[in-house]
């Protein structure tokens, strides 16, 4: 037998080599043969590049679930000891003809789901990957919002995706969600390392040229597009210290690495105001790799996490190594931001867990998300505006205001929550709040929007948070 | 032997509801692209282009040394290297690898390397040095600068002094549009190896392989038949790959001839939107004449495309849209002048409808925003305007089947329900006064034909074999369209056997040579009366064997025994289209062998407070003449339509025309800053409908060519966000609506009509 890692692909254990950054589980499965994943963006955006991953379900509760990702933006070296299942894997049998197809396959090809084929197998494994969903009850098209047709329109997709049934009972994958999911394999491979703890994580990182990876959202981007390079690549999506959840009545604890995807499952509606950010964050691919920490530690003034944790007064737990021994500090979010992708994590610190206060339901609390871009699916947020009221007896006693996509930082909107507490909560008095809100942070004119449309979008936000937190219901 | 063209047998195969032909081989991830090949084939070098970040200057210094020095490099390739011409394109502007930098991202040598991280590297490594020249990189620049390329076109008929005379109401004004990134999900690749004796082996993603051939030919000095260029399938086109892949190609192939060793060229997305053509956009000024009754009786207009910075298919593109300025309307008198603008940025290229969708969302526009100043009802005015069947265009062609205009039209209103849903909106935006929907119909007429008379010829080489199945080889190339679907079922139909006896090998140039792109929206029309006729010759070569052996005979004995007879049973097909004249330089003629057609109802919502909208039905009837292949042409109508909702409405091309550093670069060059609708785009309800009644006579089993006319369905989508906005104002405004109708575009729209309350 080889010396390790390895990886199971398609059911079939294979050694892991020629890994080292910046070579993608991408690559390494095309290096491979297995062509059917393509490179469409190198971004994560199109999904032509989609596979599943055995994954520990997101609810948590130990069984398995197969979860779409990006594998154009996974270092192949953190495929370590998983198990993978691309869209060849998913046909039953020996390559033959359409009986052997998977249901997905299957509705897919008969419907006209395929024009020029090329984005065909990520949208395979994105509907695979709902398909097998636990509990589905229907088809959450959500599910396809990260991948890309420019052929076919949609329609046939959607048509096919509406079709699916249940798995069948001797399916086997979806057998195999009920066992408990792989548990990728620490190891140090050229330019990439698993560590076992978080010591272990902290100390790797505390070297020069080292960086954390988590679900490679951001930083495989900035290896795709833009070249970035580093010595060493620490993965540190699977470390126990870091994917903790804890509820109590003070609030929610939430570890860093947990994926948008388990924060959101995890959450169950706990926080409506994030229930509304989740849909709109990206897309399912990305939602099921990149973490809260990672959407945190990055610190993009477009990130569409932070002005909600902003509205929400979110708190971070920060880890270091001193002396060997893990450290932890807290900070509040709205001190964390210092100026463009700056902040006050040291080099070599970890963001570790996000605290968000839970106060009681009231019935005069007024939450919104309100996410300004051109797309309604994965788009990037030219503005985003969170919002966090009290209102009592029909004047506003308490706001809080998260604004992203204009300024250097996510901001918290000050000068418009002054003037908003005991402001009444009418049409003809917000005006006046929503010319002081068009005022706050300093927007820019780029691709996204105009400077100006990002001003008066801050203003008609809160028009419009008005109008549909008083409109009768329909 | 020969049958009419359009006569469709019964029981024909054509007509039957097919999933595309390699649907199974896309589900399963096996079908292959050119750049699949290149993984599987042993010691490949990869390219990468040496860029430069001005948008005009002057190459000074190119030492290529410190490139070689980085691990892994085994080359540089330079002009120096170039045997034969050094020139990407037909026109001689096109330097592959050029000593003036034209735009940004231009590309002036490329590395070869043992792994594309070295090679990117080895790139880097390259020291150029540029002197920075003036740039031009808006229209307007370039009208004020006087920078243009090419030909000016003038398209005219009748008197237009005596149409506006004869106005009673003149409007004029300006239309803007931009262009659009094809983003077809496989990137520009090609891979390329020497065979033996030098004979070049190319393997493309190309929509013209004979093109593709003559190019690498050319750079090499070599002749075509050293050159055989293939293209397996690809990732999608669109027109992006018409001319654009030929430098791709070069560059591999001559790495390939100067290392002896399998060179790959494939772009990342960053490259191909930063390097590569896209659809031009457009700057129009007009002026137009309506009478008493509001009929259009005069039109003058002068279209300036956006070329950037070489010739490519600019000046076909531009007559292309000023052959549908009129789009389904008659033009008593007109006079349209055309310019191709010179700027500093990649060489627009063709999109499908290759200038048509811009030449009529001139005047879908003007007529949207002269509606209310006429006070009537904007669908009313378009339905006045429609052509009458044998009125001329302005090319002077007379239109026929215009009754399937007016029957469309009646279909879309009746289906739709357009009266009832008109009232219920008119109530609704009574009643609301943050959302207001709107709805319009637009129809489409669009000229089937390569402009240019010449490449409306196609070729086929069609193979039985002795045990009965057939292989086929025509000039066209897949790219999702379906056409190797149709062409499987067009030689399934031709020769009575099943579909399953049938099978379709890759485009090939040394087995159909001298082929047109697969353009033009014509490739079924062409290639499958290429193949028919192929088809027919087999069959008439073994009438005698058949008369023998009796009518029943089964295929698989009859060709069996013609086989021992000793009877060809192979043919090559061709067709040419009869009857087309085009006359470029007084722009007359009869350029189309027919029009399609199509309407569109389309009904959104637009929010007050944002200016985002959805778009919640839209219901389509088109015209694809007898369908060859419904499931097929249903794709097509619903991918054009789609795809022109993406440029109509979202897909924003931005470059810096700052004066800063970064002048001229496209900073919409990737996946996450330029968006291209998404699953969230789909209409709520989409409802298409192919008209009844419409076989096409003279094209191959009475179709009608489909790929791009749907796309220009979605203007639709354009008027009815028009009508919503207008919805905020008071009636009798015109509202100006920019194009793309971004959110951010709509609610400056909004803004502009509730200032003029």
């Amino acid at each position: 037998m080889e010396e390790g890692p390895f990886v199971t692909v398609n059911g079939v254990v294979r050694p892991l080599r020629g890994t080292a950054p910046p070579v993608t589980a991408l690559d390494w499965l095309r290096g491979i043969g297995l062509t059917g994943a393509k490179e469409g963006c190198a971004e994560g955006e199109c999904g032509a590049c989609s596979v599943l991953l055995a994954r520990p379900a997101a609810e948590g509760g130990g069984t398995t679930e197969w979860a779409a990702t990006n594998a154009c933006l996974l270092p192949a070296a953190a495929l370590a000891g998983q198990e993978v299942v691309t869209a060849e894997g998913l046909t039953v049998g020996e390559w033959g003809g359409s009986a052997d197809l998977h249901p997905v396959q299957r509705e897919l090809a008969e419907r006209g789901g395929s024009q020029c084929g090329y984005c065909t197998p990520g949208f395979v494994c994105s509907m695979a990957a709902e398909y097998y969903r636990a509990g589905r009850d229907t088809f959450d098209l959500h599910a396809l919002s990260g991948n890309l047709c420019r052929c076919t329109g949609y329609r046939p997709i959607v048509d096919a995706a509406r079709a699916l049934r249940e798995p069948a009972p001797d399916d086997a994958l979806a057998l195999r969600r009920h066992h408990a999911a792989p548990v990728p394999t620490t190891h140090a491979s050229p330019g990439f390392l698993r560590p076992a703890d978080l010591a272990e994580a902290l100390a790797a990182l505390a070297e020069t040229g080292a960086r954390a990876v988590a679900g490679a959202t951001d930083v495989g981007v900035e290896s795709n597009l833009r070249g970035d390079r580093s010595d060493l690549l620490v993965a540190i999506d699977r470390l126990a210290e870091l994917r903790g959840f804890a509820v109590d009545e003070r609030g929610v604890e939430v570890g860093a690495a947990l994926t948008l995807t388990e924060v959101e499952r995890r959450l169950a509606g706990r926080v409506p105001l994030l229930d509304e950010v989740v849909v709109q964050f990206a897309s399912r691919l990305i939602r099921n790799a990149a973490t809260i920490g990672g959407n945190l530690g990055t610190a993009s003034p477009v990130g569409d996490l932070a002005p909600a944790l902003l509205a929400l007064e979110a708190e971070l737990v920060l880890v270091s190594l001193d002396s060997g021994r893990v450290v932890e500090r807290e900070v509040a979010l709205v001190d964390y931001f210092t100026g463009y992708r700056a902040t006050v994590r040291r080099p070599g610190e970890l963001i570790a867990r996000v605290r968000i206060p839970l106060s009681p339901p009231a019935p005069g609390t007024v939450t919104a998300f309100h996410k300004i871009a051109k797309r309604r699916f994965d788009d990037i947020s030219s503005a985003a505006i969170a919002w966090s009221l009290d209102v009592s007896d029909g004047v506003v006693t308490r706001a809080a205001i998260g604004l992203g996509g204009v300024a250097a930082t996510p901001l918290r909107a000050r000068a418009s929550e002054e003037a908003l507490v005991g402001c009444a909560w009418q049409q003809s008095a917000l005006r006046e709040v929503a010319r002081v809100l068009a005022a706050e942070g300093t927007p820019m004119d780029d691709h996204r929007a105009s400077a100006a449309y990002r001003s008066a979008m801050l203003g008609q936000s809160l028009l419009r948070l008005h109008h549909h937190a008083t409109r009768p219901a329909a | 032997m020969s049958t009419p063209l359009a006569r469709r047998p019964a029981g024909a195969e054509v007509g039957t509801a097919r999933a595309h032909e390699a649907a199974t081989l896309h589900v399963t991830g096996r079908a292959l692209y050119t750049d699949d090949v290149a993984q599987r084939t042993h010691g490949v070098l990869h390219a990468h282009p040496v860029t430069t970040s001005a948008p005009h200057g002057l190459v000074t210094r190119l030492d290529t040394k410190p490139a070689l020095d980085v691990p892994g490099v085994v080359r540089v390739l330079t002009g120096d290297d170039v045997p034969g011409v050094n020139d990407a394109g037909t026109k001689h502007d096109e330097p592959l690898f050029p000593t003036e930098v034209m735009f940004h991202g231009h590309a002036v040598a490329w590395v070869l390397a043992e792994d594309l991280e070295s090679a990117r590297l080895g790139a880097a490594a390259v020291e150029v040095d540029v002197e920075p020249l003036p740039a031009v990189l808006t229209v307007a620049e370039a009208i004020e600068q006087d920078a243009y390329q090419g030909a000016h076109l003038r398209l005219e008929r009748g008197d237009v002094a005596a149409g506006f005379a004869a106005a009673t109401r003149t409007f004029s004004g300006v239309t803007e549009m931009a262009g659009q990134e094809h983003f077809y999900l496989e990137t520009h690749a090609s891979l390329a190896r020497v065979d033996d004796d030098g004979q070049l082996f190319v393997q493309c993603s190309t929509q013209h392989p004979t093109e593709t051939q003559e190019i690498v030919a050319h750079v090499l000095g070599l002749d075509s038949h050293q050159v055989t260029v293939q293209c397996l399938r690809m990732g999608g086109g669109f027109g992006g790959k018409e001319m654009q892949p030929h430098g791709f190609a070069a560059v591999a192939a001559l790495g390939a001839t100067l290392t002896g060793r399998p060179v790959r060229v494939r772009l990342t997305r960053a490259q191909d939107m930063a390097l590569t053509g896209k659809r031009h956009g457009f700057h129009a000024s007009w002026r137009v004449g309506f009478d008493d009754n509001d009929r259009i009786t005069a039109l003058e207009a002068t279209l300036t495309s956006d070329g950037g910075w070489s010739l490519d298919l600019s000046e076909p593109v531009l007559s292309r849209a000023l052959c549908h300025i009129d789009n389904a309307y008659y033009l008593p008198h007109v006079r349209i002048d055309g310019r191709v603008a010179q700027t500093n940025k990649t060489s627009q290229t063709a999109f499908r409808g290759f200038g048509g969708p811009q030449g009529m969302l001139v005047i879908e526009d003007l007529l949207g925003r002269c509606a209310p100043l006429l006070g009537i009802d904007p669908a009313d005015l378009r339905r006045r305007n429609l052509y009458t069947e044998g009125q001329p265009t302005p090319y002077g062609q007379r239109v026929r089947q215009a009754e399937r205009l007016e029957r469309a039209w009646q279909q879309v209103v009746e289906s739709g329900e357009v009266a009832r849903r008109r009232g219920e909106i008119a109530a609704a935006n009574a009643a609301d006064p943050h959302t207001k929907r709107g709805l319009a119909i637009t129809p489409v007429k669009f000229g089937i034909s390569f402009n240019f008379t010449a490449f409306n010829q196609a070729g086929a080489l069609v193979h039985v074999y002795k045990d009965g199945s057939v292989l086929i080889n025509h000039g066209g190339t897949e790219m999702g369209q379906g056409l190797h679907t149709k062409m499987l079922q067009v030689a399934a139909t031709t020769l009575g056997v099943p579909l399953t006896r049938v099978r379709l090998a890759p485009t090939r140039t040394d087995k159909v040579p001298n082929t047109s792109a697969t353009a033009a929206s014509s490739g079924a029309d062409l290639n499958g009366a290429a193949v028919k006729d192929a088809c027919e010759q087999i069959l008439e070569r073994l009438t005698p064997v058949r008369a023998r052996l009796g009518h029943h005979v089964p295929w698989e004995e009859l060709v069996a025994a013609a086989y021992l007879d000793r009877i060809q049973l192979w043919a090559a097909g061709f067709y040419r289209t009869e009857g087309l004249s085009w006359d470029a330089s007084t722009m007359t003629g009869e350029p189309f062998k027919y029009f399609a057609y199509g309407v569109a109802a389309a009904e959104v919502s637009v929010d007050g407070f944002t200016g985002s909208y959805t778009v919640d039905r839209v219901d389509i009837v088109h015209d694809v003449g007898d369908s060859l292949s419904p499931l097929v042409d249903l794709g097509q109508i619903e991918g054009g339509f789609v795809q022109g909702l993406g440029w109509l409405t979202l897909e924003d091309l931005r470059w810096d025309v700052s004066d800063g550093p970064g002048r001229g670069r496209l900073t919409t060059a990737s996946a996450s800053t330029y968006k291209l609708p998404s699953l969230s785009e789909l209409p709520a309800d989409l409802r298409v409908a192919l008209l009844e009644r419409a076989g096409e006579d003279g094209v191959v089993y009475g179709s009608k060519a489909v790929g791009e006319p749907p796309l220009m369905l979605a203007l639709s989508v354009r008027e009815a966000l028009r009508d919503a906005v207008g919805a905020f104002g008071v009636p009798g405004v015109a509202v100006e609506l920019a194009s793309p109708a971004t959110p951010e575009a709509v609610w400056w729209a909004i803004e502009r009509v509730r200032g003029e309350r």
